[in-house]
């Protein structure tokens, strides 16, 4: 039997595939079955890109180390463990990102060369951010204060901080 | 224009080559935000219940939302509309192939009369706010997507943390989950095979390279995506400024590899050119890769002035009209692979003739 395809050589991939619920036959030789994709159907699929990521995530670890992390740890929130993150390269759900904070912290050095983000903060999710920002640029000053002996004024930024420590323990419980 | 247009023409914004520079080689410019709601599964993983949940809280927001942008948008669900159309809307650029896949209720696009702004509902993450505009306008299609972000805000909790920013399900977009990209058609480029040489460092600069339709589509017609790969600890302005640049340098390489093959090889490429659009013209049986290639020659010949008549306006169409499920929508019924290679040669050749009158 000859290739369906080049009708030259002969045919040594046979393939069933169901297309639109008919049934089709096709017999290639090896070249035009690599070229349409159909050889090393298995092999291919271990080469998907989200197990391409999946074994990014968390490379540092031996699989063993994932097990047990696996049982360890799974996200409170949507119970995904490392092990399924892994698996697919996706995270479950937002809170994902603290549940395995350290494992994926490598990971995103490698992805992007940083960890860190210095884009756009969202005004209202980002509120705390400012105020924390705001506490830490109050911290130094009082320091600075302090140490210039400038006790009145650091009187006043520490009763900023006491008020601002108010807001964010609010914000924290609302 | 409304979403039965998108759905049954030919045309989308980013397609009007009058508007935005460059359009002669930058076909289309691209911002796309990833945005997820706090708590609330991850598309990839989702069920039904968290499916209808954040569907109902992205659609809420866009109903309560008083911008203007937001409330000329129309909302279609998956369940609303067949398989067709949803291909119709993967040919158009509006949502990704994968999305096209899926028939739920809670999956969806929130999208513009033109189609310039399109907002994927539960594709990968929940919301991915798209905006798609004609030639090198990276600047106002971020502009018109910070804007959709800012107004959604108001109403989503939206998943960010002060170290990694905003979340999403696959962390490779992280951080600013902006993903930038242009569109564009290098004939003069790949003639005079420099196409490895000028891409071959491009990862190098955070940057990566698709075919027309993104992530694992190989490159035809000589059409070539360039985006951002890195999200995380980049600013959107840097990512912005970056593919700018890298972009206009590419720009400047074809303009000067096209006034060189019309300066060296006159003639030709004037016969490339005269050949592809005779054949266009007078073939009965045309594939869709024939088509691009051959279209990708006259679109050439069009921005040299060696073909007149022809707008560029008429090609970005015409490379939309010949796939699948557009021609499928015109005949108005399944074809199978041969019949679809002679309406496509026919659509063409109707197009073309029609426009060059």
């Amino acid at each position: 039997m000859f290739c369906d395809d080049c009708k030259q050589k002969p045919a040594t991939v046979h393939l069933t595939q169901m297309v639109n619920g008919k049934k089709i036959d096709m017999h290639l030789c090896t070249e035009c079955a690599a070229q349409k994709g159909f050889l090393l159907f298995d092999h291919d699929k271990k080469f998907s890109i989200p197990n391409f990521l999946g074994s990014f995530l968390g490379s540092d670890f031996n699989l063993q180390d994932v097990h047990s992390m696996a049982s360890a740890n799974s996200c409170t929130n949507c119970g995904m463990s490392f092990a399924d993150i892994r698996q697919t390269g996706k995270l479950g759900c937002s809170e994902c990102y603290k549940a395995f904070d350290t494992e994926l912290e490598p990971t995103l050095r490698r992805i992007h060369g940083n960890s860190n983000h210095v884009g756009k903060i969202p005004v209202r999710g980002g509120e705390k951010v400012f105020l924390k920002k705001e506490m830490g640029e109050l911290k130094s000053k009082l320091q600075q204060a302090i140490k210039e002996e400038n006790y009145e004024q650091a009187a006043e930024i520490r009763d900023k901080i006491k008020g601002l420590e108010k807001v964010i323990n609010e914000e924290g419980s609302r | 224009m409304s979403d039965s247009d998108l759905l049954n023409g030919n045309f989308v914004a980013w397609m009007d080559s009058r508007a935005g520079s460059e359009s002669d080689i930058v076909i289309s410019s691209r911002i796309r935000l990833a945005r997820n709601l706090q708590y609330i599964t991850f598309p990839y993983f989702m069920n039904a219940e968290s499916g209808n949940k954040s569907m109902q809280e992205i659609s809420d927001a866009w109903k309560n939302s008083e911008s203007e942008l937001l409330s000329q948008m129309d909302l279609i669900t998956f369940d609303q509309i067949s398989s067709l159309d949803r291909q119709i809307l993967v040919e158009k650029h509006l949502i990704s192939p994968e999305h096209g896949l899926s028939e739920e209720s809670y999956r969806g696009l929130l999208v513009s009369k033109d189609g310039s702004i399109a907002i994927m509902i539960n594709e990968e993450d929940h919301l991915r706010i798209q905006c798609l505009l004609p030639g090198l306008q990276m600047e106002k299609c971020y502009k018109l997507a910070q804007e959709i972000d800012d107004e959604l805000e108001q109403c989503l909790n939206y998943a960010f943390d002060e170290q990694r920013g905003y979340l999403t399900s696959c962390p490779t977009n992280v951080g600013t989950g902006m993903r930038a990209s242009v569109m564009l058609h290098l004939p003069g480029i790949a003639i005079s095979g420099q196409r490895t040489r000028i891409f071959q460092n491009i990862n190098q600069l955070g940057m990566t390279v698709r075919g027309l339709y993104g992530e694992g589509t190989e490159i035809v017609g000589n059409y070539v995506q360039l985006s951002n790969q890195i999200t995380l600890g980049q600013t959107e302005n840097e990512i912005i400024t970056n593919l700018g640049i890298i972009s206009r340098q590419i720009v400047e390489q074809e303009k000067m590899l096209r006034k060189s093959l019309q300066e060296e090889m006159k003639y030709q490429l004037e016969d490339r050119v005269g050949r592809a659009y005779g054949i266009l013209t007078n073939a009965r049986v045309m594939n869709s890769n024939e088509a691009l290639a051959l279209l990708s020659d006259v679109r050439l010949g069009v921005d040299l002035g060696i073909i007149e008549g022809i707008s560029p306006f008429v090609i970005n169409q015409l490379v939309v009209a010949i796939k699948p499920a557009h021609l499928q929508k015109r005949t108005g019924g399944e074809m199978e692979a041969f019949i679809r290679d002679v309406k496509r040669a026919e659509v063409i050749k109707e197009i073309l003739l029609k426009s060059s009158k």
